[in-house]
Parts: C-alpha cells; sequence; structure tokens
C-alpha cells in the first residue's frame, strides 16, 4: 500500500466516522441521562430525508440542515414523550420510532418528488461544500505533511469539523459544568438529583433534546454533505453502529472518537479493498469487516475484554412512587 | 393498584390503541392529499376482497405468526428479543440445508426435516445472546440487535463466496429440488376439488404456523415450563424462592423463541422462493414485535394481530397500484405507530382507564 | 398529643420544627396517622419505632418526597408548605437517607456540589466546596479526601459525604434515617461525636433509628412511634431502655393461644456456624449455630435487621452461606449445585417468607399458581413430567382455599385480589399442606388482621402438634412469646440468648433485643 492510498483510505474514514461520531455522541447525552436510545438510526433518517427535500426546495443548505435538525428533534421529543412523561419501554419506543423515520420518509419522498423515494440530486448552494484551508494547494507538494494537511485534513465538509469539535466540547459540558454534572448524576442515580431539589423528568428532557440535535445533523451531513441528495433508507444502519461505537467507548466521548474512526476505518477498507489477503491467515472476506463493529461490541458487552458498564439508571423510567 | 377487567386490558385498550394508529395513519393520508377512507377501502379489497387477496394476505400472516410469536414467547420471560430478523435469516440456511443436501424422495419427507433444521438454526442464533445475557449480564436487546447485523453478513458471505449457484451473478442459492416444493393452497384445494387461485403463494406453513401456536399455547399455560417461564417474567426474586433457575429458563425461553423465528423459513425460503435468497425475511422479525405487543403476547391475539398485518401488507401493495400518492411503505407508518402506542404510549391510554376504574369501585 | 403541643409552645423559643396532625396513606395503608411532634432548636431528637411504624415516611414528608394527605408543617414558627426537596433544602432542612443518595461514581466533591452549584461553570463551586470541606473536617471531624470517589469510601465516610451535601447547603435542621444501620460501632461512636458538635454549634438533629441503645447515647428528646401513630414523646434522660422497648412493640390484644405442652423429638434442624458476607463485605451472619426439634417451635426474636432475614433467605436457598445444616442428620449443600430452593424442598424444608408480595407469590398470578408455587413439579399437578394439569391444580386448590379459610376461596382470582390476611393464608396452606419435616417462617402475621392471625398461629401450632420442626422469626414480641417452645434473640447477626419460653418474659427479651443485657445462654 502506497502513501497515496494511505491519504486516500485515512480521508475516507474522516468522512465515514463523521455520521458515525455524531449520532455517537448523540446517544451519549441520552443515555448518560439514563434514556436508552436505539432511536438514533430513526432519527438520522428523519433528518436526512428533510434536509435533503428542504434543500432541494430552498437551494440551500443551512435552510435542509434546520428543516432535518426540526424533524430529528420531534422524533426526540416523542421519545422523551414515551419514556419520560409516559414512563414507557424506551427500547420499544426507540423500535417505533425507527419504523416511523423509515416508513414516512419513504410514504413523503414518494409523494413529494415521485423518484422512488429518492431526493432530487442536490448540488451547489444546496449542498454542504468541501472548506478548503489555506495554501492547502501550495503545501501539497511539502512531502509526507503536505498531502496530510491538504488532503487529509483540508477539503472536508463543514459537518466534519463540527463533528470532531464536538467531542472536546462534549467532554467539557459533561466534566465541566453544571449542566454536565446533573446530566451524568442523573443517568447514574435519579433519586440523588431528586434529593438535591432538582428535577429529573427536565434533566432527562434536556438530553433528549441534545439528542435529537445532534442526530439532526448527522442526517444532514449524510445527505447533503457526504451523498447530494436522500435515498431511501440511506442510514443502512449507521445509528445501530454508533449505538455499537457508543458500547464499545464506554460512554466517554473521548473513546467515541476512537471507536467511530475505528468503524469508520473498516468501513473504509471495507469500501476499498473488497476481500482482503492477510498473509498466513487466508482471504478476509469483506463481509467479515463489516460485522466486525458489530462482533466487536458483542465481544466488550460480554466483558471478555474490559467491562462496558452502562450508566446505572439506563432504561428505567423514574419514578418516586412507593410500589 | 388498581386492576383493570380482563376485557378491558384483552380487548379496549388493544382496540383503542389501534384506533390512535389508524387515526394518525388517517391524518397522515389526508396530509398527502387523498381521502383515508377511500384508502382504507382500496386496502381492505385487496387484501380479504378476494380469494388472491386472501392468499396473499395469509402468505405474509404466516410469516407474521412465527415472529409475533418468538417476541411473544420472550416476553412472557420478560426478555425483549429484537432478533428474530438475525434468527430468522439464520433459520433460512438451515431450511435450505436440509433442502439442498439431502435427495428427498418427497416433500412429506422434507418438510419435517425443513422445520427442524430451521427451528435448530435460529435457537442457535438465539443461544448467543441468551448465554451472554444469563451468564455475563449482556443487556439482551443490544446483543440480538448486533446479531441481526452479524447474520446478515454471515448470510451474505454465504450466498457469495459458498453456496451461490454455479454460473450465476446473483448472489442466491441454487434453487431446490423439485421434490422439496411444498403445497400452495391452490395444490391443497384442488385435492379437495375447490378451486383457489394459482399465484398467491400460500402454502402448507400456514398450518405449521397454525399449529404453532397452539402449541405456544400449550407451552406458555399448559406446562410445567410454561408455568416457571411466566413466573420468571412476573417476579424473577419470586421464581429464585420457587427454585425456578433464571439462566436455565433465559435460555430455554430464547431459544424456543429463535426457533419460532427461525421457522419462519420454511414459509418464505422453501414456500415460496424454493432457494435461498439474500433477504427473504424482509423486516418480517420486526413486525412480530408489533404483532406481539397487539395480540398482547397470547397466541389467538398474535393469529388475529399477524392477519392484520397482513391484510396490511398486502393491502398496501394494492393501495400502491390504486392509489399511487400513497406508496407502501404506508404500512410501515401504521405498524410503527401501532408499536409506539400498545408499547411506547400504554401508559397514556391506560392511565385514565385506571382512574376512570378506580371511580367505579 | 395535644398535650405534647402545648408542652413545646411554653417554651421561650419557637420549635425549628413542628408538625400538627400529619396523615398520609399509600392505597390502602395508613403509613402516617395524624401525628404531631415539635422539636426545640439545638437538640438531638430521637424517633424510634420497629420497621414500617412510618418514621421514615414522615421524615420523607418533611423533606418533601412524598406529599402530606392532611397536617401542617411549621418551621422556626413559620407555617412552610414542602411540595418538594427543593422547597426543604430552601427551609434550612437536610437529610442523610437511610440508603444514601449518592452517585456512585462520583467524587466527594461532585456530590457535595450536585444541585447547589454557583453558575454554569463549575470549578469555582468546586473551588468553594473544597474550602469548606477542609473547614468543616477541622471543625466536627467530618474528614473526607474530596477527591475520592464515592463507591471507593467506606460507609462511614460516605454517610459523612451526606451530612457534608446538607451542610453545604446550609442546612440548621439535619434528618438522620437508621444512619447506623450500616455502620460499625467505632464508625457509629464517631456520628454521634460529630452530631454532638453539630449540636452545640445550634443546628437542630432528628436521629431515626429502631435501636434503642443510640437513643440513649445520643438524643435529648425522644418519641416512639408504632403502626403509624405517634405513641409517645419523653425526656431522654427520663426514660430507661426497658421503657422506650415496651412502648415500641407495644400491647397489642394479648391473643391468648391455647398450647400443649411440647413433646420435642429428635433434632431435625440442626445449624453449625452459619455464615453470610453482607454485600458490602460485612457479615450479615456471623457464626449462627442452633437446633430445631420436632414437635417443638424455636422462635426468633430480635429488632428487625439483624440478621433474621440472611438467615431465612439461607435456609431457604435463596442465598448462598457457608457453614453446616443438617436435616435430619443429613448434611445439606449450601453453596454450588442442588443448595436452590428446589433442592430445600426435595429435603422436606418448607419456607414462609417474610414479604410474600415479593417472595411468597406471584402477585399476578392466580390462587391455583400460587398454590402450586414451587411444587409446580410435584405429581400431584399431572401425569407426565411436562404437562401441568390445571383442573387439578384447581381442584386441590379449591380444598386447600377452604381448609386454610381463604375467602373468596376461589382458585381463578389472582394473588393480589385477595387481603393481606387472605394471601398469607395462601402462602400458609401450600407450605404447611406438603407436611414438611421443617417448617422456616418468617413473620407469618405482617399486615394480616386479628382474625386471620389467631388461625395462623392455631396452623403453626397443629403443625407442631404434628410433630414437625419449625423455626419462627418474627418482630412482634408476642408472637414470639406467645407461640415459641423456646426463644433465640437475634442481635447484630448473632444469637446473643436463647432461653426457654416459660423461663422469660417480655422485659428481659427487650433486653435482650436491644443488645444490652449480659449474654448468657441456656
Amino acid at each position: 500500500m502506497d502513501f497515496a492510498t494511505v491519504i486516500q483510505l485515512l480521508d475516507s474514514t474522516l468522512r465515514l466516522s463523521t455520521p458515525l461520531l455524531l449520532a455517537c455522541l448523540a446517544g451519549l447525552y441520552s443515555e448518560r441521562a439514563g434514556i436508552f436510545d436505539i432511536g438514533l438510526e430513526g432519527k438520522m433518517l428523519a433528518s436526512a430525508f428533510f434536509s435533503a427535500a428542504v434543500a432541494a426546495a430552498t437551494g440551500s443548505a443551512l435552510i435542509g440542515l434546520a428543516a432535518g435538525t426540526a424533524a430529528s428533534l420531534a422524533l426526540a421529543a416523542l421519545h422523551g414523550l414515551a419514556s419520560i412523561t409516559f414512563r414507557g419501554n424506551q427500547l420499544i419506543s426507540g423500535v417505533a420510532i425507527n419504523f416511523l423515520a423509515s416508513g414516512l420518509t419513504a410514504l413523503i419522498g414518494q409523494n413529494w418528488f415521485k423518484l422512488g423515494g429518492r431526493t432530487p440530486a442536490l448540488s451547489g448552494d444546496a449542498r454542504f461544500l468541501p472548506i478548503d484551508f489555506y495554501f492547502s494547494d501550495t503545501l501539497s507538494t511539502i512531502p509526507v505533511l503536505g498531502p496530510i494537511y491538504s488532503e487529509l485534513l483540508s477539503g472536508h465538509t463543514l459537518m466534519v469539523y463540527v463533528a470532531i469539535a464536538a467531542v472536546p466540547a462534549t467532554w467539557w459540558v459533561l466534566f465541566r459544568t453544571r449542566f454536565g454534572l446533573q446530566l451524568r448524576a442523573v443517568g447514574e442515580n435519579p433519586e440523588a438529583v431528586d434529593t438535591a431539589g432538582l428535577s429529573v423528568t427536565a434533566l432527562r428532557y434536556q438530553a433528549s433534546l441534545i439528542c435529537g440535535l445532534l442526530c439532526g445533523l448527522a442526517g444532514a451531513y449524510l445527505a447533503t454533505g457526504m451523498a447530494a441528495g436522500f435515498i431511501r433508507d440511506m442510514t443502512a444502519g449507521k445509528g445501530y453502529i454508533a449505538l455499537a461505537a457508543l458500547i464499545f467507548a464506554k460512554w466517554r466521548p473521548g473513546y467515541a472518537l476512537l471507536a467511530c474512526l475505528l468503524f469508520g476505518l473498516l468501513e473504509a477498507v471495507a469500501i476499498r479493498f473488497q476481500n482482503i489477503d492477510v498473509a498466513g491467515v487466508g482471504t478476509v472476506p469483506v463481509q467479515f469487516m463489516q460485522a466486525l463493529p458489530y462482533i466487536l461490541t458483542v465481544v466488550i458487552l460480554a466483558g471478555f475484554i474490559g467491562k462496558a458498564i452502562p450508566p446505572r439508571a439506563g432504561g428505567e423510567p423514574y419514578s418516586k412512587e412507593r410500589a | 393498584m388498581t386492576v383493570l377487567p380482563r376485557w378491558v386490558d384483552i380487548a379496549l385498550i388493544p382496540a383503542i390503541n389501534l384506533v390512535l394508529a389508524f387515526f394518525v395513519s388517517g391524518l397522515i393520508v389526508i396530509w398527502i392529499g387523498e381521502n383515508p377512507l377511500i384508502a382504507m377501502q382500496v386496502m381492505l379489497n385487496g387484501s380479504i376482497g378476494s380469494a388472491y387477496g386472501w392468499g396473499y394476505t395469509l402468505y405474509y400472516a404466516t410469516n407474521f405468526i412465527f415472529t409475533g410469536l418468538a417476541v411473544a414467547v420472550a416476553f412472557h420471560a420478560r426478555l425483549f428479543n429484537i432478533g428474530g430478523e438475525g434468527q430468522a435469516a439464520i433459520g433460512g440456511i438451515g431450511a435450505a440445508l436440509v433442502c439442498l443436501h439431502f435427495g428427498w424422495p418427497h416433500w412429506t419427507l422434507a418438510f419435517p426435516a425443513a422445520i427442524v433444521g430451521a427451528a435448530i438454526f435460529g435457537a442457535a442464533w438465539a443461544a448467543v445472546p441468551a448465554y451472554l445475557q444469563a451468564s455475563r449480564g449482556s443487556h439482551i436487546v443490544i446483543t440480538t440487535i448486533m446479531f441481526n447485523f452479524i447474520a446478515s453478513a454471515l448470510l451474505v458471505y454465504l450466498l457469495v463466496n459458498v453456496m451461490k449457484a454455479p454460473g450465476q451473478m446473483a448472489p442466491e442459492s441454487r434453487s431446490f429440488p423439485a421434490e422439496t416444493h411444498l403445497p400452495t393452497a391452490h395444490e391443497m384445494f384442488a385435492w379437495i376439488g375447490v378451486s383457489f387461485p394459482r399465484s398467491p403463494p400460500v402454502n402448507v406453513s400456514l398450518l405449521v404456523a397454525i399449529a404453532a401456536s397452539a402449541t405456544v399455547w400449550v407451552l406458555i399455560w399448559r406446562t410445567r415450563l410454561g408455568y416457571a417461564i411466566r413466573a420468571m417474567g412476573w417476579s424473577e426474586p419470586a421464581a429464585i424462592y420457587a427454585g425456578i433457575r433464571p439462566f436455565r429458563i433465559i435460555m430455554v425461553t430464547m431459544m424456543i423463541s429463535g426457533g419460532l423465528a427461525g421457522l419462519m423459513a420454511i414459509n418464505t425460503v422453501m414456500g415460496e422462493a424454493e432457494r435461498l435468497l439474500i433477504d427473504s425475511v424482509q423486516g418480517a422479525g420486526f413486525v412480530g414485535i408489533a404483532v406481539a405487543l397487539m395480540g398482547r403476547s397470547h397466541p389467538v391475539g398474535v393469529v388475529l394481530a399477524a392477519v392484520l398485518f397482513g391484510m396490511l401488507y398486502q393491502g398496501g401493495v394494492e393501495l400502491e397500484f390504486e392509489m399511487p400518492a400513497v406508496s407502501r411503505e404506508m404500512i410501515v407508518v401504521i405498524q410503527a405507530l401501532v408499536i409506539l402506542f400498545t408499547g411506547a404510549l400504554e401508559n397514556m391510554v391506560r392511565a385514565p382507564l385506571e382512574r376512570i376504574a378506580a371511580m367505579f369501585r | 398529643m395535644r398535650a405534647n403541643g402545648s408542652e413545646s409552645r411554653r417554651e421561650t423559643a419557637a420549635p425549628a420544627i413542628e408538625l400538627r396532625n400529619i396523615s398520609k396513606s399509600f392505597g390502602a395503608v395508613r403509613a402516617n396517622r395524624d401525628i404531631s411532634l415539635a422539636v426545640a432548636p439545638g437538640t438531638i431528637h430521637g424517633i424510634v419505632g420497629e420497621n414500617g411504624a412510618g418514621k421514615s415516611t414522615l421524615m420523607s414528608i418533611l423533606y418533601g418526597f412524598y406529599r402530606a394527605d392532611a397536617g401542617e408543617i411549621f418551621i422556626n414558627g413559620e407555617p412552610t408548605r414542602i411540595p418538594d426537596s427543593n422547597a426543604a433544602i430552601k427551609a434550612g432542612i437536610g437529610m442523610v437517607h437511610q440508603h444514601f443518595k449518592l452517585v456512585h461514581n462520583f467524587s466527594v466533591l461532585e456530590n457535595v456540589v450536585l444541585g447547589a452549584e454557583d453558575g454554569l461553570i463549575l470549578r469555582s463551586t468546586l473551588t468553594r466546596a473544597r474550602k469548606l470541606l477542609t473547614e468543616l473536617a477541622d471543625e466536627y471531624e467530618l474528614n473526607v479526601d474530596p477527591d475520592a470517589i464515592v463507591e471507593s469510601l467506606s460507609v462511614g465516610h460516605q454517610q459523612r459525604v451526606e451530612i457534608l451535601k446538607a451542610l453545604f447547603r446550609h442546612a440548621d435542621i439535619l434528618i438522620l434515617d437508621e444512619p447506623t444501620g450500616v455502620l460499625t460501632p467505632a464508625e457509629a461512636d464517631h456520628l454521634f461525636r460529630i452530631l454532638r458538635s453539630l449540636r452545640d454549634e445550634g443546628k437542630t438533629i432528628i436521629l431515626i433509628t429502631h435501636k434503642l441503645r443510640e437513643i440513649m447515647a445520643a438524643t435529648d428528646t425522644v418519641s416512639v412511634m408504632r403502626r403509624g401513630e405517634m405513641t409517645a414523646t419523653l425526656k431522654t434522660s427520663e426514660t430507661s431502655p426497658e421503657q422506650l422497648a415496651e412502648l415500641m412493640v407495644g400491647r397489642k390484644v394479648l391473643l391468648q393461644v391455647d398450647k400443649k405442652p411440647a413433646v420435642p423429638g429428635p433434632a431435625v434442624l440442626d445449624v453449625e456456624n452459619l455464615t453470610i458476607e453482607g454485600e458490602r463485605g460485612e457479615t450479615a451472619l456471623k457464626n449462627i449455630s442452633f437446633t430445631v426439634h420436632a414437635g417443638e417451635i424455636l422462635g426468633i426474636a430480635g429488632v428487625a435487621g439483624n440478621g433474621q432475614s440472611e438467615l431465612l433467605r439461607a435456609l431457604g436457598g435463596i442465598e448462598q452461606a457457608q457453614g453446616t445444616v443438617r436435616i435430619n442428620g443429613t448434611e445439606i449443600p449450601l453453596e454450588g449445585a442442588n443448595s436452590g430452593a428446589d433442592a430445600r424442598r426435595r429435603n422436606g424444608i418448607a419456607h414462609v417468607p417474610e414479604d410474600r408480595q415479593t417472595l411468597g407469590l406471584v402477585m399476578e398470578f392466580k390462587a391455583w399458581e400460587n398454590i402450586a408455587f414451587g411444587y409446580h413439579h410435584d405429581p400431584s399437578y399431572g401425569r407426565t413430567r411436562w404437562l401441568l394439569d390445571i383442573e387439578a391444580a384447581r381442584r386441590l386448590t379449591g380444598v386447600a382455599l377452604k381448609k386454610y379459610d381463604v375467602r373468596p376461596a376461589d382458585p381463578d382470582l389472582t394473588a393480589q385480589s385477595f387481603s393481606g390476611g387472605n394471601q398469607q393464608k395462601i402462602v400458609l396452606a401450600r407450605e404447611i399442606d406438603r407436611n414438611p419435616d421443617l417448617l422456616i417462617v418468617g413473620q407469618p402475621t405482617r399486615g394480616v388482621d386479628i382474625g386471620a392471625i389467631e388461625f395462623i398461629h392455631r396452623q403453626v401450632l397443629e403443625l407442631r402438634d404434628s410433630g414437625k420442626a419449625i423455626l419462627l422469626v418474627s418482630v412482634e414480641l408476642d408472637e414470639i412469646l406467645s407461640l415459641s417452645d423456646r426463644i433465640a434473640v437475634m442481635f447484630d447477626g448473632e444469637i446473643i440468648g436463647t432461653r426457654n419460653a416459660n423461663e422469660t418474659d417480655e422485659k428481659e427479651l427487650g433486653l435482650l433485643m436491644a443488645g444490652i443485657a449480659e449474654v448468657k445462654t441456656t
């Protein structure tokens, strides 16, 4: 493998990791607050569709982003309603939201555009365009560092940089602010939060909405940044991979970045090389590469390599009524 | 604690939830610019307005009975098996291996063998998450989701690299031998001299699905094992007090559940496609969740809900044909709303009813 | 209680806390009935009572965790509404719960500031808290490492974190709910030193406990609660542990049980050095040894939480234990294979658990399903190994329900639709009707009406008279005294003394229960 190939591979790793990372951080906020969310997939999908649809109609990627995020927030609020207000089963609610998004986007897409569930191809300002760093052309001729700067780091769309910036931001919010302290507390021991005179309900809704916001960004990036429009079920399990990455990262922002980069790399390798020959082992089929994130997550969950301990109150509706 | 009358619990609440789901769906249809009542009429006509429609409705219903029973059995032990999709896919491999690798003289011999093969493969695929839950406490919902994806990768690998028919591009196995062909409704009705359309794929597997429902009913309500499963589902501490071992119940329940999901393959892989395809499950594993919730985890409820969803799936096809503005994804939306109202938002309906019930005592 | 109210009004300063006519029910359970209480500022006031007497509910109302159905609260003479914990904190009330409300994986500092932060960013609050912690450590011996993760701390230190939380919020009134339940004696003594120095600084402290030694050692005044009511308020210096024990255990209608003298046979249950390590590494059962003979009832007396539950769970096959247990001379495994509840039933042990609603019954199961519970593999419920013969089960249940006077005698009603007494009779019917060699029974009449109590007692005695061995655990001293042939008293995971029932009295047992008597064994 030559240097140029490595750079290209890492470049696409970065692009493929971005939606995973945004969704993974979305799940991190929600699950850190004690709300399981297997509906990341659905929220991303809804945002992908509405961002592409509105971008197609208005010609503005930013208005599209707003619309996509609004759709994702609406589903997040629905999840909050079911799991916080009505103390329903958070897993079932997540399943329902995934189906709702899958069905509605295809239904409305067909209805609006009559393109078999697609939106029209986006171009120009209707897409987020790559941002070239200063001097990236000039510096590209410098050996090693040049291509790293101008090809790997430069030339991505805004959302890639937003996603990466969101990692330290999330860390800071969680571990350095009042909100983060309370958010983490409500996911571990809501009684501690309640007896401290805080509202469990308000905190959990806030977490759900941040989750919706970040899923909105992830979906918009998929349809208006990475691709040039929406196609049916375009999230294709990315929400679940993000969930896997979240468990793999043990619900920590820094590890989330690493996990998403790893899973992004696996995807990039699978796309580029298909079957890989490994000396002494034989051919590693592409399907194995695709399944690897899930297999790794199961291994982590089983506690064979370091135990992944979820927030203690996760999945449990909070009720102070005596049973 | 307010105890609702039984009829409220098993009939009124599901009915209200269903009405709510249809009401919201109706609003969506109006928003699209069509008349929901006409849409409903088209769906009813398309699904149960003719023998042809019934044939397809019952074909889909057969799948949903299997996957619905799978989810329902696990629910009784308070386990949420979201992995029916993967278990059904792996069950397909089991059925295909049985059909392809033995020289069956007649379908009556191949069929029981395929049933066993599909069930064992499905059960084995559920056994791993079950073991991880029972012995290592790994959350079964997450592991079964992961196993869905691993199953789909495994299936693709096998169809591309191992089982692909020689000299063919599409990733599918070779066709099963003619001796393994299962009689369709058309053929079975012909035996008794009744004519039934030829094209609907509903086949003898429907009878197996009905038999499976009856068996599940016996299992849950008439066997000592089913009794232990229900005890464990209601209260794990009490079950331990009674000498019921949670490890054993989790393993056994999940393997029964996976086996039932795997059985779906006899309808799709063996009965309809007669070869192993890459996506024969087509979301039926997930529909099972809606069916089990709607059917209150009771086999009779599951059968009724499965037929209802069969009608939706078949009606949706007709609807798309008659009313192009409303594509067949409408049924996915209805399915989502049913899961939402019966599963996640249940307290929205239940809490007011409990308050009403409390006023009358 | 009116007399008490007027008495406190005679004092010069307004009471720090005054409760007037507080009532609270959970469904049909009346946890607090018309409770009034006044606590003078700068004092330590004890509230003593059995588990379930309503102490914790009362304090949860004061802390805004529950809302009272009726009654008023005055803080420093001001009528105060406390709809939520926030209002309680604003009113200067801090609470140290029995089960700590700490975030296990947070540092001490993070736990202390949670909900009382100065601004959006934590840094300045943490700095302020760190400074205050240093000051408090010097002033009250409240030393804790501010950066330690809470779950790595000892229980005593975790409790200090709870106190620090309250002080960080400027609490003037501190409520401690069963603070010593999980502490070693040395930790408890340290805690009382802290409380006394806080009182000397003018704080008002309410100490809830069921341990009389602590009341005597730490409080200025004391109130006794029993069955949801406040039965007395006294000056600690003017009372004695014996008097408090009597008030606590109370005197309900003394049930006369016709009891023939016991005819003890050979040993049925032989327990040697039974030990259970608790969840936090503390020893819940310490080297318990005793014997129960055929035709005999051994009563285990003691204040709740002194190891009786663990004893029942170990014998019932629910919890693993160490030591030796023999049934009719044969040793049975306490760990690993064949140590489960199913094996115990095969060994001839029947178990009526302390908590019928979470262990003894599946509340959603019908009566016949509950009658079969634990015995569902019995051949009487079907000839085959797999199938359950429901008609047989219902028929047998119908007979059992009539025999044990369960009303209504309908095998198809779910357990939750029976009253408490009838639920208990269902459990009893199931366990006694199997004709076990040994019956272990916990709190047989908890939450049961008088009529059912008599019936249940008669059944237990009949079983004894038929030559069976019975181990009876109860916190009701009357019950222990009227049923038992011998009485062992448990205190702090040990048997502190054993007496013959006809050679002891409530007074002696009360002292043993309080853990303050000389240990002498018969």
